[in-house]
């Protein structure tokens, strides 16, 4: 579904993404596990197509498309979402109208009818109950004023109303308390289907713990310097990032080897 | 500036002496006035930012057109469903064919009436400063007239629609004089609406006298949707006794040179004065707004928002002054104002002016430019939002505020209508 190759990649002229490989299959879940600074975001970004950030060699195919060819909103048609790291605030804009007017966007893409505001209603109802959302929060503008709890969950409120075919949560459990990180793990679980994938960027194990990852991968410094099972989260919890030290090392040290580009691919 | 007065002069000498004597000689005396300042020019603190060069050159015409089928489909457009009262104004005269008048509620008044300067307050504005309402009491003919007896309340709102229209090619001018006196106790909803042909070079000039008896509550709009390449100076002039509420709601989506000076003078204790204010202008359009309010007397308050969207090289001017005058202790004035640049072009002159002689009081003033958020530009898109959706909501996101404080929704959803219309050429030409 998603193949990133020797992606290298930066924002204002500096560069972070120092030659990523990724290959993840319709189903899977992976984790990006990673110190700060090591890139994690950037390829969240870079992925969603935030347009400062600047990819300077290598290539990302989504369904067989050349996704870094596309604008931020051909991508989100075509099944990619991101949940933000920083969701933004937007004074002004209703969150339930913004949300209906992306939806439609999808649906339009897709060759569908628009729903009506009654349709949208019933539709965002039970998504907002499974995940304890207020229905005040829809009649306010988007973000404004949320608390940094219900802003994550906005995300992931939208992500079940959107329903995309690959979503990236870029540490989306980062700053929760253990309900909400227990709210957010739950509507990921609930949307996993054969034919959707995630790619959860995270700073911690703790998510882990609710969401099983088919395929954990440790970013330092640009690269993918350890790609393994779900157990490589549990050692990296024990042990700390520094267990990774040597590879750490070599990584920072010079440039890639022909080997190392298949270590981001699972099953290779 | 190189200007000849001489036209108005031949103007004046045809239509000025209509009526009766005294009504001659207030408009001889302004005419005197006007020529004797002559236009303002940019070397006037006022006028530093807003040349009226443009008006100045051209020899504008009095022309009383007669009003067609195309006039009457023309002010269909501009009509305010549920008005109590609708009089229309074609090229400055009143067209009674057009303009509606249901029974009005007893106490109210509305009419078409000839300016008589010895029992009205016709030429309270005029001043030496403002050669503008100068020029308009020289040409006074017709007034739009509402008043309130002690205690009537209205609450259909009363609508006046000031129409130009093309006369075999020429380039016209129209001075529309609007007189409002709302006795103690009364309520009414006052729209002022301005509009004409897209593609004409006319002129108006407009002067509103605004008088609020003690506890009377007024919400005034003025929505100026003039042609693209009009010519509009307005002034206002409100003064508030005791306890009386005024609510101005200024929206300016038209015209090519647009100037407003709005005075509201608090004049007795506890008045609350809020202006609201937004404008739209895209090619090489100026929309100067200002705005002055007198707090002349202890314990009123005022809030003041204006905001305005500027894309290709079009240009803002916010001058907003607050006078606190030695005795207006507690009062309590607040003022916002905010742009929004489509383009790298674009430019806004921004001032807020405060002159405060008393000591107990609170007075906050906040201005603001800024181009789009590219955060929320990309966190819409990013959701399937067209980056022009996006834009739009975003612009749209920002005219907000200052829409949700207008008090009537059917005006509400017309302002946010010809909004969008606006914005749809102003977003095409920013991208």
């Amino acid at each position: 579904m998603l193949t990133v190759t020797n992606l290298h990649a930066g924002v204002g002229g500096r560069e972070i993404l120092r030659g990523v490989d990724l290959a993840i299959q319709p189903g899977e879940v992976h984790a990006i596990m990673g110190p700060n600074g090591s890139g994690k975001s950037t390829l969240a970004r870079v992925l969603a197509g935030h347009p400062e950030y600047h990819v300077t060699q290598g290539e990302v195919l989504f369904d067989g498309q050349d996704l870094l060819a596309m604008d931020p909103e051909s991508r989100a048609r075509a099944g990619v979402f991101m949940a933000f790291q920083y969701p933004v605030e937007i004074p002004g804009v209703n969150n339930a109208y913004f949300l209906k007017a992306a939806l439609n966007a999808l649906r339009a893409h897709r060759g569908e009818e628009a729903l009506d505001a009654m349709e949208f209603t019933s539709l965002v109802h039970d998504r907002m109950t499974a995940l304890g959302i207020d229905e005040d929060l829809l009649r306010r503008p988007v973000n404004e004023g949320f608390s940094g709890g219900e802003k994550k969950r906005n995300e992931i409120f939208q992500m079940a109303v959107l329903e995309p075919r690959l979503a990236i949560l870029d540490e989306t459990d980062s700053g929760l308390d253990i309900d909400a990180l227990k709210t957010v793990a739950h509507g990921v679980n609930a949307m996993r289907r054969p034919e959707r994938a995630f790619l959860l960027v995270t700073h911690y194990q703790r998510l882990l713990n609710y969401i099983v990852p088919d395929a954990v991968h440790v970013l330092a410094d640009g690269r993918i310097i350890r790609s393994g099972g779900k157990e490589l989260a549990f050692e990296l919890e024990e042990k700390g990032y520094g267990w990774l030290e040597p590879a750490f090392a070599e990584a920072t040290a010079g440039p890639a080897d022909s080997d190392r580009r298949d270590v981001g691919r699972l099953g290779s | 500036m190189a200007q000849s007065l001489d036209h108005y002069v031949a103007e004046w000498k045809r239509v000025g002496r209509r009526g009766p004597e005294s009504l001659v000689r207030m408009r001889e005396d302004a005419l005197h006035r006007f020529l004797s300042r002559g236009f303002p020019t940019t070397g006037e603190e006022e006028w530093r930012f807003t040349s009226v060069a443009p008006i100045a050159e051209r020899a504008f015409a009095l022309s009383p057109s007669p009003v067609t089928d195309a006039t009457a489909l023309d002010v269909a457009a501009l009509r305010l469903p549920g008005a109590v009262a609708e009089l229309v104004f074609v090229n400055g005269c009143y067209a009674p064919s057009l303009s509606r008048l249901v029974a009005l509620p007893a106490g109210v008044r509305v009419a078409n009436v000839a300016p008589t300067p010895s029992d009205r307050p016709i030429g309270l504005l005029d001043r030496p400063g403002n050669p503008f309402v100068a020029l308009n009491t020289a040409f006074v003919d017709e007034v739009a007239y509402i008043e309130l007896a002690a205690g009537a309340v209205v609450e259909q709102p009363i609508h006046f629609v000031f129409i130009a229209e093309e006369a075999d090619g020429h380039a016209t001018m129209a001075h529309p004089r609007v007189l409002i006196t709302l006795g103690a106790n009364t309520q009414a909803s006052v729209i002022e609406t301005y509009a004409g042909p897209a593609a004409a070079r006319y002129f108006t000039n407009a002067v509103s006298e605004i008088a609020l008896a003690e506890n009377a509550v007024l919400n005034h709009y003025k929505l100026q949707y003039e042609g693209r390449d009009a010519y509009h100076i307005a002034t206002t002039h409100v003064q508030a006794e005791r306890s009386a509420t005024y609510t101005s709601s200024s929206v300016n989506l038209g015209g090519a040179l647009v100037r407003n000076d709005l005075i509201a003078v608090l004049n007795g204790e506890g008045v609350e004065c809020t202006l609201n204010g937004l404008y739209c202008a895209d090619a090489q359009r100026l929309v100067d707004n200002h705005t002055t309010i007198d707090h002349a007397q202890p314990h009123c308050g005022s809030r003041e928002i204006y905001k305005g969207i500027l894309a290709d090289r079009a240009r803002g001017v916010f001058n907003g002054r607050i006078i606190v005058r030695p005795d207006a202790q507690k009062t309590d004035a607040k003022q916002t104002n905010r742009a929004l640049l489509l383009s790298e072009d674009a430019q806004i002159n921004t001032t807020p002016q405060l002159e405060i002689f008393a000591n107990d009081v609170k007075c906050t003033h906040g201005a603001a430019v800024g181009q789009l958020d590219e955060d929320a530009l990309f966190y819409l898109r990013s959701r399937g939002l067209s980056e022009t959706d996006a834009r739009h909501l975003l612009v749209h996101a920002f005219a907000a505020d200052v829409l949700n404080h207008m008090p009537l929704e059917t005006i509400r959803a017309s302002v946010e209508h010809r909004l969008q219309r606006e914005l749809i050429g102003a977003l095409a030409s920013a991208a």
